[in-house]
């Protein structure tokens, strides 16, 4: 009883947070309530038995990435959407094609409920299964990790190193040029 | 216990929030905070799937989607600093043109 409270709690906060990243006008707030979307997911991964995961998702999400979102966005002055503009340019207040967004995202979530109610076998509890001790080990993820992932591994030290050049190379000045 | 459907549900839920900010939202930051929250959307169905089969492939998959957004977010977030130091807005409608 206990798991389903802290599920549901953990789900609605992370709904919650969600949708008030996307209502926002300032993206501060955003910044900071994804965060504790974040952290409410993270409360669901040691759930799953995945205690890495949720660890991983509070150091490299909430402490790496958001700050970084963070750092930009104090770095430009934080420019809040102008009231004015946004009612003139807000695609809900737009007429025709602009209000699609929407309107796909409904559709979606409304294709992915049928998809979801159409699966019988789901229904049954998620960790009846199988033991939690084979997937909770940390142990055990990095051995996987570094056999039979190791060439994945390497390519995403490649791609680190791409994006951390690029990454350089496109906010530079280019009056330094 | 819960069943894997509620998550998947869950899963869906945020995968739709995000979708709807990167579609209505106006501003360079939140549509990139949108795409934030899809992959998480999905890094929990792979979590999920993964705790349901009993096996650790769901979770490896989950730290190579952090290693990619992170890559993401550091190549986006340079984009919007450049794109700012030239029209001194965040608004994607601003940046219609191809070449300036």
């Amino acid at each position: 009883m206990p798991e389903t409270v802290a599920f549901y709690l953990f789900a609605a906060l992370a709904v919650g947070a969600s949708a008030l990243v996307i209502g926002q006008r300032n993206p501060m707030y955003s910044v900071l309530l994804l965060i504790a979307s974040f952290g409410a997911l993270s409360g669901l991964y040691i759930q799953l038995d995945a205690p890495f995961v949720a660890v991983a998702q509070i150091i490299i999400y909430a402490g790496a990435i958001m700050v970084l979102f963070l750092f930009v966005v104090m770095l430009l002055n934080a420019p809040r959407e102008d009231a004015a503009e946004w009612d003139r340019t807000h695609p809900l207040r737009q007429p025709g094609i602009t209000r699609w967004g929407s309107l796909l995202a409904g559709l979606l979530i409304v294709q992915l409920a049928l998809a979801l109610s159409r699966m019988n076998e789901l229904s049954a509890p998620v960790a009846t299964r199988t033991d939690a001790a084979t997937v909770s080990s940390v142990h055990e993820l990095g051995r996987v990790l570094f056999t039979r992932h190791t060439f994945a591994f390497e390519a995403t030290s490649i791609l680190i190193l791409v994006a951390m050049v690029g990454a350089v190379l496109l906010a530079r000045r280019e009056d330094h040029a | 216990m819960i069943p894997l459907s509620h998550y998947l549900v869950l899963s869906a839920i945020l995968f739709s929030i995000g979708t709807a900010g990167v579609f209505l939202r106006r501003n360079l930051i939140t549509i990139l905070l949108s795409i934030e929250i899809m992959l998480n959307a999905v890094n929990l169905s792979f979590v999920a799937f993964g705790r349901a089969a009993g096996d650790l492939d769901g979770q490896i998959i989950v730290f190579f989607v952090m290693t990619v957004a992170a890559a993401e977010a550091a190549v986006g977030l340079a984009l919007i600093i450049a794109l700012f130091r030239h029209k001194e807005s965040l608004n994607p409608d601003a940046f219609t043109s191809l070449k300036w």
